[in-house]
């Protein structure tokens, strides 16, 4: 993708754009006709999008070759979030990097902790954690994830324009967040799920709100369904724009929404359950929803967008199913405050809302991890907005990142 | 002094037209000098006089109409997004609240990039400001009070309006910044291919009412006790107006049309570096195209000043010339233009932005010939009925 950006117009002298008839080349067709060959240079135009962009979600640079209204070719460069979470990973201890996990994917930082308490827990195989903590931490899981996908949804419709999905989206967002509030204070970076458990009980009357939540969205999902997902103008704009085939999207590595927009039928909490994935699937409490190119090519960016929108509704079976089955009991395990994890190395992958979030995290039996890598989920699938962009308008160019559904803070991390 | 009355020649001329048709340049100063002084008032100041508080009165009514549109406006996406918009500044739901931003704007510091062509960067909100108001000044209050009497005031209208593309693409190429040069082509682009359909749609009513002026047209619609509107009259106007209103909403534009300054791809288009004042008159200029691009729909499809009420006031035996009658016209006329404004707010907080390859696309594609369609059909209509009951 480099040289179709590399060449920069400071390498272009002034006279390349005069024009000019040159009569040595004209010819005569078999018409009789002449013809004429005029030399004339137009160059591609560089423009900057971000790193101030409202397009970018955040601090991204992509900077994109045009031609007029076409895009040429695009390029993104990140980095400006950088905050050396994994070699902070490194220094801190074990139960100290938490907190740091929120702060990779802002917007799903339940399911940062997650995968993180996943990791260290798998180095620990006689730690057991509670049957009521592995719940809980599926509900606020799921909670996240709907969470994530109202945030999702609502800023590509203010890509694509239209500003009221967006705040009708936060309205339940804003809901799922005081019921975080209610369960750990926090309303964004929540370090709630730990290592062994969760820090919390759920306080009294907080099921009984989620599940009152759970009927309510179901009527709000309604809405979000009319005013985007089968609204004319927003079809226009997004079918058949930005077509990921099968073979591409498995070739790129995308995980999460972005793949099975394409029609590839691959869900970590289906086909590699952790916690109570793989009971509640076998009880029949979650499908996993597909593109199926209902408006244009399969794999477009209405698939993509489609997808999260019925995520969230398989995400509100999963939670009434664990409101059915979860039960009293202890919700942590026996976890020192100051932990020692047993040598060895581990890697957890995990279905973040935006796709595989791995962890790899590598002990030497001391306080402090020898190696924490992070495999996020935005940064491998940014990789494939830079294939997708030639020969899209610039409009669709804002549509294109917007349905990759990047968070800035996790793919520079 | 003799250029001055050189100057002034027109309008005087204008003043000794019979009392019914002067315009409020003239009409004015009748009212503000007493007839025994009048002889003594050199006509140069009565003339420049009268441009003046004529020019006030247009800025004023226009300004304070456009602070309430901003208003407006944000109350009403307010309201459509589950909000309830400005609510403190002023006390009232927020009423002082465009009041408020104006100061703010005043005060704030008029900033030029570095590299940017520093007289259009400053002639260009000028040029888009003097254009709409231009356009503006031809619209009549009520059927005695004008700001310039015109017989082809809907040319002048479309003429003027068209201008603020002038200033637009000034604004971009000035600002020397890529994101603004991209909104001012679109805005180019996007004009070029409304005026057409908006223009040949609004044929469809000249046809239908035989006349170009705007008050002319009202004064057609009055029958039927204020609703023999033309839009009732000849069935090729309905779609003549649909059409007219999405070229409209791509005249000024308006979401879904509103590439120019689509903020989630351009940035804010062609103002992206105008600060304070400048960047609001921009701004003002979209509410007052608006107001515009409402009141001439509203002339030429809803009858203008006409409405039950005049109905009711010319059976009670009401004159036309009467203060009361002016400003139930007014007030008529007003009240339409505000409920255009406000479907054209609904439509914004309601759809997504169209691509720029859609927009061109329906533009020339379909719109074009349709409304070309209804303006054949709507001069057949004329000619037959014409034919069958005269």
């Amino acid at each position: 993708m480099t040289d179709t950006v590399g060449k920069s117009e400071v390498e272009q002298t002034p006279q390349d754009y005069k024009p000019s008839i040159r009569p040595e080349e004209q010819r005569t067709l078999p018409s009789g006709e002449k013809e004429f060959f005029f030399d004339v240079t137009t160059s591609d135009l560089e423009v900057n999008m971000g790193p101030q962009h409202p397009a970018t979600h955040g601090v991204m640079r992509v900077l994109i070759r045009c031609d007029g209204e076409l895009v040429t070719g695009a390029q993104a460069h990140l980095g400006y979030l950088h905050r050396c979470a994994e070699k902070i990973g490194e220094n801190v201890e074990w139960l100290q990097y938490l907190p740091y996990t929120d702060r990779y994917d802002y917007l799903a930082s339940m399911n940062n902790n997650l995968g993180y308490s996943l990791a260290v827990e798998a180095l620990m195989p006689e730690l057991e954690i509670p049957r009521r903590a592995t719940l809980l931490r599926t509900i606020c899981a799921e909670l996240n994830r709907i969470a994530s996908h109202l945030v999702a949804i609502g800023t590509y419709g203010l890509d694509i324009g239209a500003f009221t999905p967006f705040l009708y989206a936060f309205r339940e967002r804003e809901w799922i967040q005081a019921l975080f509030e209610k369960i750990c204070g926090a309303r964004l970076t929540y370090s709630y799920i730990r290592i062994g458990g969760v820090f919390n009980d759920a306080p009294p009357g907080w099921l009984q709100e989620v599940g009152h939540f759970c009927d309510v969205f179901e009527e709000k999902w309604k809405e979000y369904h009319d005013l985007l997902a089968v609204n004319h103008v927003f079809v226009m704009r997004t079918a058949n724009v930005g077509v990921i085939p099968k073979e591409m999207a498995i070739d790129f590595g995308l995980t999460g929404p972005m793949l099975r927009g394409s029609g590839v039928d691959f869900d970590l909490r289906r086909d590699m359950p952790y916690m109570a994935y793989g009971e509640a699937h076998e009880a029949g409490a979650f499908d996993v929803p597909l593109g199926e190119g209902k408006k244009g090519a399969l794999g477009d960016c209405w698939d993509r967008f489609y997808v999260r929108m019925l995520e969230m509704k398989e995400c509100i079976k999963l939670v009434r199913w664990c409101l059915e089955v979860i039960e009293d009991g202890p919700i942590i395990g026996d976890v020192p405050k100051v932990l020692k994890v047993p040598a060895g190395e581990a890697y957890v992958g995990i279905e973040n809302p935006r796709g595989e979030l791995g962890h790899y995290v590598h002990s030497d039996g001391g306080k402090v991890a020898v190696r924490c890598r992070v495999r996020g989920p935005s940064f491998v699938n940014l990789a494939v907005v830079e294939e997708l962009m030639p020969g899209a308008l610039l409009a669709d160019s804002v549509a294109i990142i917007g349905s990759t559904d990047i968070v800035i803070g996790e793919t520079d991390r | 002094m003799s250029l001055l009355q050189d100057a002034a020649g027109p309008v005087l001329e204008h003043a000794a037209r019979p009392e019914g048709d002067a315009s409020i340049f003239v009409s004015l100063h009748r009212w503000l000098i007493p007839e025994a002084f009048a002889d003594q008032v050199p006509t140069w100041f009565v003339a420049l006089g009268g441009i003046g508080i004529g020019l006030g009165l247009l800025i004023g009514l226009i300004s304070v109409t456009v602070m309430f549109c901003v208003w407006l406006e944000r109350k009403v996406s307010g309201h459509i997004q589950c909000r309830t918009g400005p609510m403190y500044a002023g006390g009232w739901h927020g009423w002082a609240q465009s009041i408020a931003d104006g100061v703010k704007l005043l005060t704030k510091e008029d900033t030029v990039p570095k590299d940017a062509d520093r007289t259009m960067f400053w002639i260009a909100p000028a040029i888009v400001l003097a254009s709409i108001f231009g356009a503006l000044a031809a619209m009549p209050i009520s059927y005695d009070w004008w700001f310039g009497r015109m017989d082809l005031g809907v040319f002048a209208i479309l003429a003027l309006s068209s201008t603020t593309t002038i200033g637009v693409v000034m604004a971009g190429w000035a600002s020397n910044s890529k994101w603004s040069l991209y909104g001012a082509m679109r805005e180019a682009a996007q004009v070029v291919a409304y005026e057409i359909p908006l223009g040949l749609s609004l044929l469809a009513p000249l046809f239908a009412l035989g006349t170009f002026s705007l008050g002319e047209a009202s004064a057609l619609q009055s029958g039927w006790f204020g609703m023999k509107w033309a839009i009732f009259t000849n069935p090729f106007l309905l779609p003549a107006f649909l059409i007219y209103a999405i070229a409209a909403l791509a005249e000024t534009k308006r979401a879904p049309f509103d590439l120019p300054e689509a903020e989630s791809e351009l940035v804010a288009g062609f103002m992206t570096e105008y600060s304070g004042i400048r960047w609001s008159f921009f701004f003002f200029e979209e509410y007052a195209a608006m107001l515009l691009m409402s009141i001439v729909g509203a002339f030429f499809w809803f009858g203008g000043f006409e409405s039950p009420v005049t109905g009711a006031l010319r059976s009670a035996g009401v004159e036309e010339s009467s203060l009361l009658f002016g400003f139930v016209c007014f007030g008529t006329v007003m009240l339409k233009g505000l409920f255009g404004i406000f479907l054209m707010m609904w439509l914004r907080w309601t759809l997504p932005r169209v691509r720029i390859d859609q927009v061109m696309t329906m533009g020339y594609k379909y719109l074009t010939p349709l409304a070309l369609v209804c303006v054949l059909g709507a001069a057949c209509w004329e000619a037959l009925v014409h034919a069958l009951f005269s």
